[in-house]
């Protein structure tokens, strides 16, 4: 029953892969130019280079290709451009900044690649807060002309809005009344729990299509400053010099391709292998460990994008997009880690010295981001501490992330696992917690006693009795117990799952971060469901067309 | 410790299924001592031994203490065919591993099935102290023996296809008990006791029959080692079945010699052929609720899956259509005053169908016990009662019948109910019966002699020898 959906080509509409990675050299919609201190990032769709044929990118609207070259955006300003520390975010195009997410490309789009795009969007507009909080790179929004909805969010995402006053050019959300949907990448949350607009002025504000101008924009705080058409270059590179820092790191460092081959089922690259069984609907996702553990140059940043831990979290990053976006019907994602325990740790112990260098930073930063990637991937994740894996400090905080994690206890053969401070805050989680920490919520005192100073090692008995594993079943069990494991999580409702694994791996506090994926999850996609969206004679359906829809007028 | 088991499983190169066995062997020892036959541990009894499944395997004869018997695990030969022929995995290859997807599915059907077995030794523990003779009283045994095997042949599944889980699930098996306040057998027919050895022939015609349907329907199951485990219970099964079909055969014929000497069998310690009725009645109809409801959503599950087929599912004589997903089973019942035809799509049916093959299967045992009766001329006659009578489960459960199927107020069958079912006198007086024999050759006066010995012995074989 489900055979004709597993026997589709991979990925979102076409059945095309869609490539993860790409470089400036390579944009289509994006600008990017460094004069010193300040970057502009300018936004220049091109119309005919969508991801999927069937729709034009008209207005500066985007697709994922668009924020895939944004997020690479993002990303690159922090390692190869540490001197910048104000970002410009504007457009190429007159009297448009941005015109959102392109409907006709979110029409066609299946269930399954809205929603991914949807949180990768997101991902991508968190990562550029986090920079300005984390990396000093200071995001400003200039906003040359119209920009709605999607354009408004990442506005939003933004620490600063500035808005053209030419009379016309308008923010706004007007999701809601166009298109019977959310604006779904943080929109309503970022209004009122970022910028505190007053709720009923946002109330006003998601229900009026035309959006807010001038004044009255800076007025109900959706703004932070307008300026006139004839002054608006000045006055924006005035606002980027006021924002300038000094002291920044001046020599960043390139990152290099990643080291990537697809084949069919599996994906290599220099410390991680994705590969999946389409039939059973699972992966293997092996992160392999460090062949040395060489001392940093003086200058860390010397070290370069190949630096162990840097290439190994890119790749992973790397495939858990690939996984989401290319392999669709895969359910469980099985995550080992094979390697020289001992390496890991004097890697460990390095990230750990060197945290305070901008560079050694930016890795843990990244490895931070990944790991949320991995919290919201929508796999059932199970980490598998088998012999000679080596998942120690923060090798270990991705089997933190799993559902669960099954250890073998074999005499003969002994598995170990080691925990380090690294694993107590390096890594929040979108909640803010350590995973360790979230981990035992009952009770914060378990996280001390583990002793993470000591780079604690735990065999399966000991790692069974700290909590830390779910199950050590020992070698004549452990083939049958995995495959029935396995076999088992992948037979039941991919629904049901991904809700059920998203309501047990986020408990502990809430959020702006874990609202907008709360809700993006909840709300948007339910609503993504309903006829109202998405039936023939939904808002959604029709927006566009010469019919008018029509609703089931039932509230709930 | 593990040498002395007879297995064609290679338990003896299985490390998994040794550790599992180390741990449970000996407690399963203390359960059969605990909960097997109450007293006769000393006694030296004829019994038969499966010591392969090759023809003749499974009956090797000896003499052997009851502690001392040897419990083995089988499974029959390979099957004929390779791949499932029934459900939605039709064409696949046979499982010879738990699919994940089922082990939910499987774990239910072996855990409820295996519970049955050491069940029914617990109901049947003191009946050895009132045994009619001796070959009946090694018959009370074999019984009692190979249904702890049974108990083996499931436990063997669990432990070999269910990891952990399995191996605490096998312990449980021995930690239930039949009857038990705290801690009951699983299925509620399984707990209390069977006092009196009518009960247990009527027991053993009735209700080792459901257990043979049972396990006819899973021998058919796409899990290989399921099918293969239990076709060869089946063979022991059939035995049981006929210890019971005879023993009712023989009480009924004591009591049609004494009837057609114009002796009334009550007042010379022997059972009136209404109370056998009676009996034929509760046992019957509460076999008749083993089977599960007629309309089943379990049952669906575990065609759909491949895990349980009906009767002889492979037979394509019996069932053009394995897929059973067109069609509807169809059923009279009363409701609402009058009858009502009931359709219930056919996947759903199974249990019915089932039911209805065992029904049949019964109807020809009650016939031959008629033809005894016929033989002594008396103008009486043995019925089976309605599947509609009775019944606490499924279709016909919420509106009284009668023995004949038909509706009946429940005053009216309450007013009845001393007539269909025993009430505590015919208990009472079937009790005063129960005296024991354990002279070589002789028999209780409430049952003719069997017509032969067993296992190559004459009737007046010393099949017990007391010490």
């Amino acid at each position: 029953m489900t055979s004709a959906i597993l026997a589709q080509p991979a990925a979102g509409q076409s059945g095309a892969v869609i490539e993860t990675q790409t470089h400036p050299g390579q944009y289509r919609h994006w600008k990017l130019r460094c004069e010193g201190p300040v970057a502009h990032l300018i936004m220049d769709v091109r119309e005919d280079a969508g991801l999927h044929p069937g729709y034009e990118l008209r207005l500066n609207s985007y697709d994922l290709g668009v924020d895939i070259e944004l997020a690479d955006a993002v990303t690159r300003l922090r390692f190869e451009h540490p001197e910048v520390s104000v970002v410009v975010l504007t457009s190429g195009k007159d009297n448009v900044f941005c015109a959102g997410a392109n409907i006709f490309m979110l029409r066609q789009a299946s269930h399954p690649f809205k929603v991914n795009f949807c949180k990768y969007t997101n991902e991508t507009r968190l990562a550029m807060e986090e920079a300005t909080r984390e990396s000093g790179q200071y995001y400003l929004a200039a906003l040359n002309g119209v920009c709605s909805g999607g354009g408004y969010e990442l506005a939003l995402a933004c620490q600063e809005i500035h808005l053209i006053d030419d009379r016309s050019s308008a923010v706004s959300l007007p999701e809601a009344p166009y298109l019977g949907v959310l604006p779904g990448t943080g929109g309503l949350t970022r209004v009122v729990d970022k910028r505190h607009v007053r709720r009923d002025l946002a109330d006003v504000f998601a229900t009026l299509a035309e959006g807010v101008k001038g004044q009255r924009a800076k007025e109900w705080k959706l703004v932070d400053a307008v300026h006139p058409k004839s002054q608006w270059s000045a006055a924006i590179a005035r606002r980027a010099q006021e924002l300038v820092k000094p002291g920044r790191p001046q020599r960043g460092i390139a990152l290099e391709p990643l080291d990537k081959r697809r084949e069919a089922d599996r994906i290599d690259y220099s410390h991680v292998t994705l590969s999946v069984d389409r039939a059973a609907r699972t992966a293997r996702l092996e992160l392999r460990g460090p062949h040395t553990a060489a001392p940093l140059p003086a200058e860390p940043a010397q070290a370069g994008s190949r630096w162990y831990p840097l290439a190994l979290f890119r790749e992973l990053d790397d495939a858990l997009v690939e996984l989401r976006l290319n392999f669709e019907t895969i359910g469980v994602l099985t995550l080992h880690a094979q390697g020289d325990l001992d390496k890991v740790l004097a890697v460990d112990e390095l990230l750990a010295r060197h945290r305070h260098d901008w560079f050694v930073r930016e890795v843990l930063l990244l490895m931070r981001r990944t790991l949320k990637r991995l919290d919201l991937t929508a796999r059932s994740v199970f980490a598998l501490v088998e012999p000679g894996s080596c998942f120690g400090g923060f090798l270990c905080e991705p089997a933190l992330a799993a559902d669960r994690i099954y250890m073998i206890d074999d005499p003969h053969q002994p598995t170990a696992l080691a925990l380090s401070p690294l694993n107590n805050g390096s890594f929040p989680m979108g909640n803010g917690l350590a995973r360790l920490a979230q981990r035992f919520l009952d009770d914060p005192a378990r996280v001390a006693a583990l002793q993470l100073d000591t780079r604690p090692r735990f065999s399966p008995q000991e790692a069974l009795a700290a909590g830390l594993v779910t199950a050590a079943p020992d070698s004549l069990d452990w083939d049958d117990e995995l495959r029935i494991a396995v076999e088992e999580r992948a037979s039941l409702s991919p629904d049901a799952l991904t809700g059920m694994e998203a309501n047990l791996r986020f408990a502990g506090p809430e959020t702006m971060e874990t609202k907008i994926f709360g809700r993006l999850s909840a709300w948007q996609n339910w609503i993504f469901q309903r006829p109202n969206a998405t039936g023939e004679r939904g808002a959604l359906s029709l927006y566009g067309e010469p019919a008018s829809p029509e609703f089931d007028p039932r509230r709930t | 410790m593990l040498e002395a088991i007879p297995n064609n499983v290679n338990l003896s190169d299985d490390p998994k299924l040794q550790r599992a066995l180390l741990r449970w062997q000996p407690q399963f020892k203390e359960w059969w001592l605990d909960m097997g036959p109450d007293g006769f541990q000393k006694d030296e009894i004829y019994l038969r031994t499966a010591v392969s499944v090759e023809p003749g395997g499974w009956a090797h004869w000896d003499t052997v203490k009851l502690p001392d018997y040897r419990f083995g695990i089988f499974l029959a030969g390979p099957r004929k065919l390779e791949e499932i022929y029934f459900g939605d995995n039709i064409g696949r290859k046979l499982w010879t591993q738990v699919p994940g997807e089922f082990r939910k599915e499987l774990r239910r059907l072996i855990v409820t099935q295996g519970d049955t077995e050491p069940a029914s030794v617990e109901q049947q523990r003191q009946l050895g102290k009132t045994a009619p003779s001796l070959i009946d009283l090694r018959a009370l045994f074999q019984v009692n023996a190979e249904e702890a095997r049974h108990l083996w042949a499931m436990v063997y599944l669990l432990h070999s296809h269910f990891g952990s889980d399995g191996r605490a699930e096998a312990e449980e098996l021995l930690q239930r008990r039949s009857g038990h306040p705290d801690h009951p057998r699983i299925l509620q027919a399984f707990n209390k006791p069977i006092r009196d050895w009518l009960a247990f022939f009527c027991f053993t015609t009735f209700t080792d029959r459901d257990g043979k349907f049972q396990l006819a329907s899973l021998a058919e199951s796409s899990f290989d080692p399921l099918a293969r485990t239990t076709n060869f219970m089946l063979t022991e099964e059939a035995f049981h079945m006929a210890t019971g079909e005879k023993g009712v055969g023989r009480v009924i014929e004591r009591t049609a010699q004494l009837m057609r000497a114009g002796t009334d069998p009550a007042a010379v310690g022997a059972i009136p052929l209404g109370v056998i009725q009676k009996y034929i009645n509760e046992w019957s109809s509460a076999t008749f609720d083993l089977f599960g409801a007629e309309d089943s959503s379990n049952a669906a599950t575990f065609f759909a899956a491949g895990l349980k087929g009906r009767f002889q599912e492979g037979s394509d004589k019996r069932y053009a259509d394995h897929v059973a997903l067109e069609g509807a089973y169809e059923a009279e019942v009363y409701e609402g005053g009058h009858w009502t035809r009931k359709e219930i799509p056919k996947r759903r049916a199974m249990n019915a169908y089932l039911l209805d093959a065992y029904e049949d299967e019964c109807r020809r045992v009650v016939g031959k016990w008629n033809k005894v009766l016929e033989r002594y001329d008396i103008g009486e006659t043995l019925t089976l009662p309605s599947l509609r009578f009775n019944r606490k489960v499924g279709i016909y459960s919420d509106q009284p019948y009668d023995a004949h199927g038909q509706p009946i107020t429940r005053a009216a069958l309450d007013a009845e109910i001393e007539r269909l079912l025993p009430n505590p006198d015919d208990y009472a007086l079937v009790e005063r019966c129960m005296v024991p024999v354990y002279a070589p050759g002789k028999v209780a006066n409430w049952i003719a002699p069997p017509d032969k010995g067993v296992g190559g012995k004459p009737a007046d074989f010393a099949y017990v020898r007391f010490h």
